[in-house]
């Protein structure tokens, strides 16, 4: 059968769109180690900087000779903070109000900031130019705790802001405090408190980990000084703001830059920020004229650029008897190192924590939120989560599972007492969000008979009879993603709006650009299944382009689950301005009204004579040549789509883990993990992100943490010791779905990608915790490495 | 992540190598497998003026069976040994700790004779060797000498090895026939050093233990040879209660430091688990199981 005579459901098939398997178009030249990462640019006279370093966590910078250093054939220039000085880029605001020193303007604030910026002719020369720098420092008291920064006679880290009342937060009540953030009903629930029969309390730090992308941070900086043109590649997970801050901070004219992400090898939030790499590479090529190039090491972005979490939290809950929760109290130190430079775009300094009560039904929450600075990295970012949520889910997936104990009850059936019901969508949370969908019973329900959960607790009553420790965790999470509607967010006041522009071509295939800008989620493959639904042109038909400023329509990027509920939308949204010039055009070619004609996968049909049609491919060609009149030629579209509210995805996971009690070592025996992202675009690439974060919820919940010692110095910012899984360390995943469409998005999805990192966390901290329940353990923090563990068991007598 | 500069030797005879790192002395560094070299290089806490690879000497490449012993050049890698039907049939042990050390790719490249030059006391091969009581050859300009592997570590990266003498070959006495042997080792994930491993080797007559060797790695700043420990072995059944007092005795010798591995105490208590371990494994194996 023809294309054109085959049957409407063979046809839909051929289309490879929403719901089909397709295999990702981006992963043949990915296996095949054909990517074009940052660090495979390579422009003619291209010269290479790098930094100086701080070797001292907090000191003053009494020297800097930088002759020696010049004097090496082949360094070309050494910037410090007094060259940028008369440009006034020594500093540069953050997205989050404060300030950041792009080179240490007269004292360091964090171990390994960036003093000087040498260039040199080869990576080489300046590697060796570097170690000709000499820095003479006074070292400074180093604050590395941020109970100890709140202290009241804590030595200042922030002597440039010393005495401002703000840092673009709000009030501040000592020199090393950034804001307060709080959010509910304060009132209330102390009253609820107050009358509750049954209260629970837990101090629970999420620990400072660091996304640590497979490549790290980087860029090449090229000015032609000819037209006065300036190109930046790099590792940008948002490529037009970027361009904007770069127009803002360097009063370059905005239509004067260009800025390309090409590949790139992960980003997880860490590639989010503007970091002084950037500026400092792109003041060297306008200083030297040719391109220059920064490509950070292992080292430099495991400690410097953009680490996440680092929250100290204290929640407290409430419940009666028979345990329905009455209220959550939440007090949180977030510290947020020596700059405020949390990535974010919503406009709460605390960014969506606020989504805290989760799942669940509660009347009466109170949060508050103390920023802090200390004598460590600047951050944090949304570590593969939408901005403060993992924290957020973290505190309530755990305090559900100590309020159990207290009661003496499951904790599946406390979830299951506690939860937001079907009915209650679409629900307004105590703290503010109205959630879109979802069903929570249904999702535990099922994965607790794919477990056999009732089978687990008696294997694990039995276990425990023999002193064998297993542990059974479970998380029951929701998110808040897609930021964000334009009244909640934004970007310098730009809105967190994203755009999709579509040009169909005349033999009926296509090309569609975007505003965000992929880091390995697969969006050449997804937003092409999005059209071909749409619009009825077959994937692979249409070429998805990304990351460049001068040919893509104006975005905001891709971070925080945002680039289906927001780019997805906008994709389905010109498509459907697309489908409706097309009508016009079949109505023309079929002489027949717009409303006498039906669609059909990929073609119009005319009502009632259903052998009448005109193809999608026809309808292309005709669109070129034979307008009706009056209609402009061409059949191109773009939309800019503002979310009316966020998305709410959602999961139940189960784990079930064997924990060694004389060496600690916890074995992941099962994971089975159910997620509703709504509308499935492509379960194989749903199936990926699932692994993918349900891994790195693994190494955060068993093994990353960025430890300092008194004095601030970094420990374990390589991969030696920071945990990142390999194969071997990572257990079988088993994944499932239910599938609850978003009603205000336009084809029901809503986001995928940070689910595992959010709920997988919960999921294993909350089976490692479990396994020592029946001992009294309500707590233990992460991450759950083997001396951690050790340490708990040989508490409690029972490693040997 | 750049070496400082150098320069780049490539001696054709093991006479030339001698006489190269004769001449450059404190400057000059011995390049094998490079494994544990160069990273040191990168990071430049090693900045050698001069590196002396022994890739082109065929030579110091190989496993021969002697009779008494089997002889390992010390340029033959870790992959090499692991796929050794000499050493498997004589010395199974090796075979069990070339498969905990790191990755495949390493051990391609990395050679037995890198490993116990090394020094670092989280090298997997020199406890082994202790337990194997192996012998170390050494050339310097005059000539061969022979020392042990146990009392050539003196302190991190501090061993018996003169600077202008060269590791040519170890000697490893072949364990009595049936013997059992276990190396375990306790890692945060693949590619890790231990945060305590433990190699045992010993023999029964009679349903009693005739022979017995424990060494430790990591938990010290060399291996250590738990001397003690398998002495309290010898003529028991190795039963449960001998198991734990050696694996107590293990313990008492070690001088951890805490990093990200863990504090003190757990390394020090993971030494004596995996000498627990090591023994009931051991144990089976010479029994026959
Ligand atoms: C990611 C990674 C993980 C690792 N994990 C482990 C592990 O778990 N366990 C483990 O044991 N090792 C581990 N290693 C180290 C690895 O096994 C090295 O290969 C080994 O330690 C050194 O052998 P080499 O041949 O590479 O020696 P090189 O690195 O070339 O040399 C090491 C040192 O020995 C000296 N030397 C080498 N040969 C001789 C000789 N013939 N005579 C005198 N001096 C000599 C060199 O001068 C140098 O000082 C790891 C390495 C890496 C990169």
């Amino acid at each position: 059968m023809s294309e054109t005579t085959a049957p409407a459901a063979e046809r839909e098939l051929g289309l490879e769109g929403v719901g089909c398997e397709r295999r990702r178009k981006e992963d043949a030249r990915f296996i095949q180690g054909k990517g074009n990462y940052v660090d495979d640019i390579k422009l003619a006279g291209t010269v290479f900087g790098d930094f100086v370093r701080s070797p001292c966590a907090h000191g003053r910078i009494k020297s800097i000779d930088a002759e020696k250093a010049k004097a090496l054939p082949g360094v070309l220039a050494v910037l410090t903070a007094e060259d940028l000085k008369p440009l006034n880029l020594h500093w540069m605001p953050t997205l989050a109000g404060d300030v950041q020193a792009v080179l240490a303007d007269g004292k360091v604030h964090f171990q390994n900031q960036e003093v000087a910026f040498v260039i040199a002719e080869d990576r080489y020369i300046c590697a060796d130019a570097i170690q000709l720098v000499e820095v003479d420092y006074e070292e400074l008291p180093v604050i590395v705790d941020p109970k100890v920064a709140m202290a009241p006679d804590a030595p200042v880290i922030r002597e440039d802001v010393e005495g401002k009342d703000t840092v673009g937060q709000g009030p501040r009540k000592h020199a090393n405090h950034i804001f307060t953030w709080e959010v509910g009903d304060k009132a209330a629930t102390d009253e609820a408190f107050a009358g509750a029969d049954v209260t629970a309390r837990e101090e629970i730090t999420y620990q400072r980990v660091h996304p640590a992308p497979l490549e790290t941070c980087g860029c090449v900086a090229s000015m032609d000084a000819v037209s006065g043109q300036l190109t930046v590649y790099g590792t940008f997970q948002a490529p037009h703001v970027v361009r904007t801050v770069v127009s803002l901070i360097a009063g370059l004219p905005e239509h004067k830059i260009r800025i390309i992400a090409p590949d790139i090898g992960g980003g997880f939030g860490n590639k989010v920020g503007p970091y002084p790499g950037y500026v400092c590479a792109i003041v060297g090529t306008i200083v030297l004229g040719r391109p220059v190039k920064w490509v950070e090491s292992r080292l430099d972005n495991i400690s410097t650029t953009s680490f996440a979490r680092d929250y100290h939290m204290t929640g407290e809950i409430a419940a009666d008897r028979d345990g329905k929760i009455k209220a959550l109290r939440v007090q949180v130190l977030a510290d947020h190192g020596a700059f405020n430079t949390h990535a974010q775009p919503s406009k709460w300094p605390a960014g969506m924590f606020s989504i805290v009560t989760g799942s669940y039904d509660i009347p009466a929450a109170h949060v508050v939120v103390d920023g802090v600075y200390t004598n460590k990295a600047p951050g944090g970012v949304a570590y593969r989560c939408s901005f403060r949520v993992t924290e957020a889910s973290y505190l309530i997936e755990r305090m559900i599972d100590v309020l159990a104990s207290k009661l003496k009850m499951d904790p599946a059936e406390l979830r299951l007492k506690n939860f937001i019901q079907p009915s209650q969508f679409p629900y307004n949370s105590v703290l503010g969000w109205e959630y879109d969908s979802g069903d929570y019973p249904t999702a535990l329900n099922k994965v607790m008979e794919a477990v056999d959960y009732r089978g687990l607790r008696k294997e694990q009553a039995e276990k425990r009879a023999k002193g064998e420790l297993m542990g059974i965790g479970i998380a029951t999470f929701t998110e808040i993603v897609g930021a964000g509607p334009s009244r909640n967010c934004d970007i310098l006041g730009i809105g967190m709006f994203d755009s999709c522009e579509i040009r169909i071509h005349p033999t009926g295939t296509a090309i569609a650009r975007f505003g965000t800008k992929s880091t390995g989620q697969g969006h050449e493959t997804t937003y092409a299944q999005i059209i071909a639904s749409e619009i009825g042109i077959p994937s692979d038909d249409i070429t998805i382009e990304e990351g460049d400023t001068d040919t893509a329509p104006y975005g905001l990027g891709t971070y925080g689950s945002r680039s289906t509920p927001v780019a997805g939308a906008a994709a389905a949204q010109a498509a459907r301005k697309i489908r409706a010039k097309a009508q016009k055009i079949a109505a023309h070619m079929l002489e027949v009204g717009e409303d006498d004609l039906e669609w059909e996968v990929d073609r119009f049909r005319v009502k009632g004579l259903p052998e009448k049609m005109a193809t999608m491919k026809e309808i292309a060609m005709a669109a070129y040549g034979n307008v009706p009149a009056g209609m402009e030629h061409g059949l191109e579209s773009v939309d800019y789509y503002d979310p009316p509210n966020f998305t709410f995805p959602f999961g139940a996971y189960i784990c079930v883990v064997d924990v060694d009690r004389f060496t600690g070592e916890v074995a992941v025996r099962r994971f089975y993990a159910l997620d509703d992202c709504g509308t499935r675009i492509n379960p194989m690439i749903i199936e990926g992100q699932i692994h993918g974060g349900l891994t790195e919820a693994l190494a955060i919940a068993m093994g990353q943490e960025l430890l300092f010692d008194d004095i601030g110095n970094v420990l374990g910012a390589s991969f030696l010791d920071y945990f990142m899984p390999t194969a071997v360390e990572t257990p079988h995943w088993e994944t499932d779905f239910t599938v609850t469409p978003s009603p205000h998005h336009p084809i029901g999805a809503k986001g995928v990608g940070e689910s595992p990192n959010v709920g997988g966390v919960s999921a294993l901290s909350n089976a490692v915790i479990d396994a020592f329940a029946h001992l009294g353990v309500t707590h233990m923090p992460m991450p759950h490495t083997p001396w951690r563990v050790w340490q708990k068991a040989n508490e409690l007598g029972i490693d040997r | 992540m750049i070496p400082a500069n150098f320069d780049y030797h490539r001696p054709a005879s093991v006479d030339e190598a001698v006489g190269l790192i004769e001449q450059y002395g404190d400057d000059g560094a011995i390049l094998a497998g490079g494994h544990s070299l160069i990273p040191m290089m990168k990071l430049r806490f090693a900045t050698p003026g001069h590196l002396i690879d022994l890739k082109a000497l065929d030579e110091l490449r190989g496993i021969e069976d002697t009779g008494a012993d089997i002889r390992i050049g010390a340029m033959t890698t870790q992959a090499e040994l692991r796929a050794s039907a000499v050493a498997a049939e004589a010395c199974p042990i090796l075979a069990e700790t070339v498969d905990v050390i790191a990755d495949p790719q390493v051990r391609n490249m990395g050679t037995l004779g890198g490993n116990v030059a090394n020094g670092d006391p989280g090298n997997d091969m020199p406890a082994v060797m202790m337990a194997l009581g192996a012998i170390y050859v050494l050339r310097g300009p005059g000539g061969e000498r022979e020392t042990p592997a146990n009392g050539f570590y003196k302190g991190i990266f501090d061993t018996e090895r003169a600077a202008n003498e060269l590791l040519v070959a170890i000697r490893v006495p072949k364990p009595p026939a049936g013997h059992g042997y276990a190396y375990k080792k306790l890692k945060r994930k693949v590619g890790d050093y231990a945060t305590a491993a433990a190699a045992v080797i010993l023999a029964l007559e009679g349903g009693a233990c005739s022979h017995a060797a424990i060494a430790l790695t990591n938990v010290g700043p060399t291996a250590l040879n738990a001397g003690d420990a398998a002495k309290s072995l010898i003529g028991t059944s190795v039963d449960g209660e001998a198991q734990a007092r050696a694996a107590e005795l293990a313990m008492e010798i070690c001088d951890p430091v805490s990093d990200m591995h863990g504090p003190v105490e757990y390394r020090r208590n993971m030494a004596g688990v995996m000498t627990y371990r090591a023994i009931a494994e051991a144990l089976g194996r010479a029994k026959g199981g």
